[in-house]
């Protein structure tokens, strides 16, 4: 008998077996996965259009992109968004999340009617979105009108809401470079956070449940109050859960395409490019107009550069306050 | 006594309700809002305040019948409303009690917006996708999560950490050079560019496998020994017990399979093959003022996944909170 059988009849390695259980997956993974990845890296130094590779030219595509200025302002756009979004949809989620946790009846209804939007499809959430945006004929100007206010451009505005605060402020003069992202990109902001905070809400409450109840026990006894309760027992134990959820938002909001691309993509088109964010731009440029691929496989690359430190940034950062 | 009912007391139990509905309120509305006006005329859309409920105008004719027509302007002094049919036609004047207003509900919006761009086939492109994506995902996940599971070779857990790797990529780094291997083995606009990709998937693998890890050695060895080979043993044996896991993997890939956007947007260009959401997207950029047809076209495409949450929530949510995935 050979070598083979030998190992197949001590049982412990089964190589042949083992590898035709995982090819179907592995080939799938091979070839539209570890190809496609380890190519990004390499088109990123190609000219190639519309599927067609020319040439080498080295870093040429990079050399463009640091002399784009659009390139540049669709990394501050998406940076205002990412700062918009992860925040406020941290807290409000926490917020709701630890109401959840009182105890209350209908904690099933709630978490089905929060979670709703995560299921509806991106795509028509940002149709009702744009609908409800609408600055003639939509909801939110209607119902802003009745409660005093004005109504705004909200997706069509351009301009910058610290710029606008300062208006409403009667202020004739605002500098530019502070007038902050503009109106359509934080409605966008807004439809995210409707649309992802059931989602963390349930992380949330996840984390939330498995809090023994006998620390609240121990802190109660030592006579601690609300506030007490929550800033000494509570969030330390949930910083895991709040540090992945801060984390994953992150992520996520990077890479933020479809709700751009509907509520402020063709025809139209965002107000004088001030909603576009970095993956929009890479599909501009690679998918679009000429369809220029290696200098898209340059920004993907860059992108997913600027995900790896973030992460890096945010474990080396934030994790060392996590109790685990 | 615990935790919760101190906060309770710091909060105020009517306090809590109180936040709990407004956050109900703002997570409805915008449903309500698509469906309400899908259901309105073209021209109730451009009534000003909107109306929350879909509101017709009739007058009763000299033959007795109710006609539909719309206000153009109301004189409450005078007591009368100007009023013209929603047919087209010439203008009238009426006092105020003629005209009577009473909820109607446009379905025949549903049936404008599907015929005006080829939604059955988008919706069977749909179905067909994600049906297969969802039975290759199954098979070759099973598969490779028993191997990593529960095989030894050389390698294994190597190998597995470089297929845990892949997750993190994110998608636009992996679209243009896939998009490229695409276009070289002429699958642009294909089923197979929507599905042959996706027929593995990394992370049903890995929670498939760590599941696998939990069913005990004994049980191998004892049905080996009865004679049981290892496939009959993945398939009669850990398949079955593994049933949550799988329904879960069944779940959070339908989900992502119908909702998913950027590739096949990229990766199809005509009608044949492109699934619901481009359809939907694109119907939006085309109608641009229809906001009625709009709505209803949103509503019918949204409509099968809603109506399924609402029969398997606690499923849903379990799965997609598992997965990670948030679009």
């Amino acid at each position: 008998m050979n070598w083979l059988d030998r190992l197949k009849r001590k049982k412990i390695m089964d190589p042949v077996t083992a590898a035709l259980y995982i090819v179907p997956a592995g080939i799938i993974v091979l070839v539209f996965r570890m190809i496609p990845i380890a190519s990004a890296f390499i088109l990123s130094f190609f000219d190639v259009k519309m599927g067609r590779v020319r040439g080498f030219i080295g870093l040429a595509h990079y050399a463009r992109l640091f002399q784009d200025p659009t390139f540049f302002s669709s990394l501050g756009t998406t940076a205002y968004y990412v700062i918009g979004v992860v925040p406020a949809s941290l807290f409000l989620s926490l917020f709701l999340a630890v109401l959840l946790n009182q105890k209350i009846k209908g904690l099933g209804f709630y978490r089905t009617i929060y979670f709703l939007p995560v299921v509806t499809s991106l795509v028509a959430v940002s149709m009702v979105w744009k609908w409800i945006f609408h600055p003639r004929l939509g909801l939110l100007n209607f119902v802003f009108e009745k409660i005093g206010g004005n109504s705004l451009l909200w997706l069509e505005e351009p301009r910058g809401i610290f710029e606008m605060a300062a208006g409403g402020l009667g202020w004739e003069w605002w500098p530019e470079a502070l007038s902050g992202p503009s109106l359509a990109l934080v409605a966008v902001v807004i439809v995210a956070i409707w649309r992802g905070i059931g989602y963390n809400i349930v992380i949330f409450l996840a984390g939330l449940q498995n809090i023994p109840d006998q620390y609240y026990e121990a802190a109660r006894i030592d006579g601690a109050n609300t506030r007490g309760i929550f800033w000494r027992v509570t969030w330390p134990l949930l910083s895991p859960t709040t540090f992945y959820v801060m984390l994953s938002t992150t992520i996520v909001s990077f890479q933020v395409f479809t709700q751009i691309y509907l509520m402020t993509g063709p025809p139209v088109g965002g107000p004088m490019g001030t909603t576009k964010v970095i993956v929009y731009y890479l599909f501009e440029k690679g998918f679009d107009a000429g369809g220029n691929m290696g200098y898209a496989s340059a920004v993907a690359l860059i992108l997913f550069a600027i995900i790896l430190t973030l992460t890096l940034v945010q474990r080396r950062v934030v994790e060392s306050r996590v109790y685990y | 006594m615990n935790a919760a009912y101190r906060v309770r007391r710091g909060f105020g139990r009517a306090g809590i309700y109180a936040g709990l509905i407004v956050g109900v309120i703002l997570m409805i509305v915008p449903f309500w809002w698509m469906i309400a006006t899908s259901l309105k005329s073209p021209i109730e859309i451009l009534e000003f305040p909107p109306t929350w409920i879909p509101t017709g105008h009739f007058v009763q004719s000299a033959a007795g019948e109710w006609d539909e027509v719309y206000v153009v302007t109301r004189d409450d002094a005078a007591g009368t409303v100007t009023v013209r049919p929603i047919d087209g036609g010439s203008q009238q004047t009426l006092a105020s009690e003629d005209v009577v207003s009473r909820a109607r509900l446009r379905f025949q919006n549903y049936v404008e917006a599907w015929n005006q761009a080829p939604f059955a086939r988008y919706y069977f492109n749909t179905i067909f996708v994600t049906i297969f994506v969802v039975i290759g995902v199954l098979i070759t996940s099973s598969l490779a999560a028993y191997a990593f599971a529960r095989m030894r070779f050389w390698g294994r857990d190597n190998i597995f950490l470089v297929f845990l790797s892949m997750m993190m990529v994110p998608q636009p780094v992996y679209i243009v050079p896939s998009y490229i291997v695409l276009v070289k083995l002429g699958w642009i606009d294909t089923y197979q560019a929507l599905i042959i990709p996706w027929l593995a998937h990394i992370f049903s693998i890995f929670l498939l496998r760590q599941h696998f890890r939990t069913i005990p050695n004994d049980l191998y060895d004892a049905a080996i020994i009865d004679g049981c080979s290892r496939f009959a043993f993945l398939w009669r044996i850990i398949l079955p017990l593994s049933k949550a896991m799988l329904v879960a993997v069944v779940i959070f890939t339908v989900v992502g399979t119908w909702n998913s956007f950027l590739w096949p947007l990229v990766m199809t260009n005509t009608p044949e093959v492109r699934p619901l959401q481009v359809g939907l997207a694109r119907f939006s950029q085309e109608q641009g003022t229809s906001h009625e047809l709009m709505m209803a076209a949103a509503a019918f495409s949204v409509a099968p996944l809603i109506v399924a949450y609402f029969f398997a929530q606690k499923q849903i949510i379990q799965s997609l909170a598992t997965s990670g995935m948030k679009s």
